[in-house]
């Protein structure tokens, strides 16, 4: 018992302070790429680098479409290796977004017969909401579910079909550096105590009819946060005849948590702004 | 490493097996491919381990498109109850003569499809589901029932489900269904070109990340007939022995927490924290992603990198050794720990147990000594072995090679160590074989390829420990109370995204 005192004293506080102190992250994150789109010659060795189709190219004649998807991507940075000129990685991971939109940029091309990019003609970052109407709608219900939820959270998570990778982050929010709790959140057993659902993916067919018994258990009213490129979109695997692609392919979503897997402050980025706590940051531009 | 086949018709394999166990191989894995477009059969292997040899053995037997039927070895050898019953659900093959022929990786109310056929597109929409996912064994008897447990688990976990027949507290057997977060791992691996197949390696299963990346990228090597740098060596090793080290001491405050001594998991969730936080300075990621290659590794380190290693170890032998102080003065805590979740030697043996499950049941194997690859030929191993196979020996087997690993780790890394750390890999020919074993933190991890044309895979077979391991669990609950079943399958700590794939 004592032992355990002393230990407890001399370890002092370990507990990091974000989201009210920012969050300190080594130099060495490999976080989100950004892209140089004005600059950019030539998308197609990155595109044929990048393992999960995240950088996808249309060919439209003389017309190239570039689309950059963070939802996909893994910033594992076989893109910026292949193209270092065009490509960076940056130490961005507050991605977290509530419209799946948000997180694909495209950008449109003219070629020249050589495959070389020589003018960019538009680039578009995210989704600006074109009808204002039903934008500030889907903003009156979330604010009166963020009323509901704001300050006290309870999360079951659900792996749908995870490789693990997104666990071990989801279980280090419960240690004491992350300590989930000061937030007033925390990890309940069942989908019937629960608020909020964090699911990872890519569903499988095989979790589909669990993960939406889990949903339907679920009192409202309730949000849903997908996790993981994954959890976004089926990742590297896709979509197969095993897996579904994207938690949203099962239960509607309304917040997305980018990453392979999103290291844990950006879980809580996400949680913190699925419950209107914290804002929408967007993608590296 | 490299493997040795030798072809055995149908008719001989259970003559050949039998004299091979005899002389003490180990079976590890089966599995077939289907080459019916490019020689008009199919062929199944079965993989041993030599007793004196660092090379595998693989049978190959040869099994016609006309009669699609291999003769079942699953009575005598127990460990392949699971694997030659999915070589029957993958590719429509017939174990015949297997004691327990039903499906095991497709779920009852699949159609009937055999995936890694290679006929079946991978993006082929199966109709919706009907019917039930798994017909369980009924329990039968006065007072005794069954308590369905699962997909979805209570704490933070993959999910599968568990049917244990209990009379009272006392667990009678337990009924496992897996294959919830099948992916089609196996089959996307036919798809994609080797750089990309190494991120999907990756993802086999997310806490052995690393080791599974280093067991397909040395398979690719073999194939390619490579010899990547020592420095590559010596940085896969660091890494391989970092994910080792994060893992079991997370499995050990994870086993604190199932008898109640939380205490003890703040600790060592905070120093799993400080790997995570020391691979996240060598690698970029946290869990190791995006380091190994086809040839070596990524990224350089530069001196500063390494000093931080050795900091970082230093603190953490200090923290560790408080840790075990705090855990092993609690006599409450061994007193759960110890006789709870047996696994025999005997038992162990029989099922093909391996890594620390297998190392806490008398089953003296570790890949890092047997099969040397990375650097660990030249490093000296002192691989534990307990008898009593109970969890508190699988704790033991984990405080043990965390404080081996902090060995290696030291005896591999110098700040002045320079020289290349990758070579290119020129596209692969088609019709190269390789096998590959990695002891990842859970055991051993094989990997088995053979390269297509257009630099892709034709077939790649992944063997996560957890194929082997999960009737151990099911040996070990046997007898012990429902409460302990929690610090019992903890004690295992099994993937099951790398069982399912």
């Amino acid at each position: 018992m004592f032992k355990i005192l002393r230990k407890t004293a001399q370890t002092g506080l370990v507990t990091i302070g974000y989201p009210d102190t920012p969050a300190q992250v080594s130099l060495r994150f490999r976080g989100a790429p950004r892209f140089d789109f004005p600059g950019w010659r030539d998308a197609r060795a990155a595109a044929q680098a990048c393992p999960t189709g995240a950088i996808a190219i249309r060919e439209l004649g003389d017309t190239r479409q570039v689309t950059v998807d963070y939802g996909l991507c893994t910033y594992c940075g076989e893109c910026a290796d292949a193209d270092p000129g065009a490509i960076q990685m940056t130490r961005e991971w507050e991605l977290a977004a509530i419209d799946r939109r948000n997180l694909v940029t495209t950008a449109e091309y003219a070629v020249a017969g050589d495959g070389i990019q020589c003018e960019l003609r538009r680039v578009h970052h995210g989704y600006w909401p074109v009808e204002a109407t039903s934008e500030e709608l889907a903003q009156k219900v979330r604010d009166r579910i963020h009323s509901v939820l704001r300050r006290s959270l309870a999360i079951r998570e659900v792996d749908a079909g995870s490789c693990n990778g997104c666990e071990v982050e989801i279980t280090a929010l419960n240690n004491p550096i992350y300590d989930l709790e000061r937030l007033g959140i925390h990890f309940v057993a069942s989908p019937r105590h629960a608020d909020m659902l964090l699911v990872t993916g890519p569903v499988t067919r095989n979790m589909e009819l669990a993960l939406l018994k889990a949903y339907r258990a679920t009192p409202d009213p309730k949000v849903v946060v997908a996790v993981g490129a994954c959890g976004i979109s089926g990742g590297i695997f896709g979509r197969n005849y095993a897996t579904l692609g994207g938690v949203d392919q099962v239960v509607p979503v309304d917040v997305y948590i980018p990453g392979c897997p999103p290291r844990p402050h950006a879980l809580l980025h996400g949680i913190l702004l699925a419950v209107g706590r914290m804002a929408q940051k967007g993608i590296p531009q | 490493m490299s493997e040795i086949y030798l072809n055995v018709a149908a008719s001989d394999v259970r003559a050949a097996v039998s004299d091979l166990l005899e002389k003490g191989h180990r079976l590890s894995a089966a599995f077939a491919e289907d080459r019916l477009w490019a020689e008009g059969c199919f062929y199944v292997y079965n993989v041993f381990e030599q007793p004196d040899s660092v090379e595998y053995l693989l049978l190959r037997t040869l099994v016609s498109d006309r009669h699609p039927v291999f003769p079942s070895l699953a009575a005598e050898i127990p460990a392949l109850n699971w694997q030659e019953r999915e070589i029957q659900d993958w590719f429509g093959l017939i174990a015949e003569g297997h004691p327990n022929p039903r499906r095991v990786a497709l779920h009852d109310n699949w159609p009937d499809v055999h995936p890694l056929r290679k006929d079946f597109a991978i993006d082929t929409v199966l109709p919706p589901f009907e019917g039930e996912q798994h017909v369980y064994r009924p329990t039968l008897g006065e007072g005794v029932f069954q308590i369905p447990v699962g997909p979805i688990h209570a704490g933070i976990i993959e999910p599968g489900h568990f049917n244990f027949a209990v009379a009272g507290e006392p667990i009678l057997y337990l009924q496992l269904r897996m294959f919830y977060v099948h992916k089609g791992i196996e089959k996307r691996f036919e798809q994609l070109p080797v750089n990309p197949a190494v991120h999907l390696a990756e993802s086999i299963s997310g806490d052995s990340s690393f080791a599974h990346g280093v067991a397909f990228c040395q398979a690719i090597e073999q194939a390619a007939g490579v010899e990547i740098p020592e420095r590559a060596k010596r940085m896969r090793t660091i890494l391989l022995e970092l994910e080792r080290i994060y893992n079991h001491v997370a499995d050990i405050g994870a086993i604190a927490t199932d008898v109640g001594f939380v205490i003890a998991n703040a600790h060592a969730s905070r120093l799993r924290e400080m790997i995570l936080g020391l691979n996240e300075e060598l690698t970029g990621n946290r869990l190791l992603r995006g380091m190994v290659c086809a040839g070596g590794v990524r990224r350089d380190w530069r001196w500063d990198q390494v000093e931080d290693l050795a900091a970082v170890l230093k603190t953490f032998e200090r923290e560790f050794s408080d840790l075990m102080r705090i855990i092993e003065t609690s006599d409450s805590t061994r007193d759960r720990l110890e006789r709870t979740g047996i696994l025999h030697p005997d038992k162990a043996r029989d099922l093909g147990i391996v890594g620390v499950a297998g190392r806490a049941s008398g089953v003296d194997r570790d890949v890092r000594r047997d099969h040397p690859y990375a650097a660990y030929g030249s490093v000296e191993l002192r691989v534990p072995v307990y008898q009593e196979g109970d969890v508190l020996r699988r704790l033991q087997v984990r405080v043990d090679e965390i404080r081996q690993s902090l060995g290696v780790i030291r005896s591999v890394a110098s700040a002045r160590d320079h020289g290349p750390y990758r070579v290119s890999i020129s596209p692969l020919p088609p019709d190269r074989c390789a096998l590959s074993a990695v002891e990842g933190w859970r055991g051993e991890i094989l990997h088995w390829i053979r390269t297509g044309p257009d630099n892709r895979l034709e077939r790649c077979k992944i063997k996560d420990p957890s194929v082997n391991n999960w009737p151990a669990l099911v040996e070990a609950v046997q007898g012990n109370i429902v409460p302990d079943f929690p610090v019992i399958n903890k004690s295992f700590n099994l993937s099951y995204s790398g069982t399912d794939r």
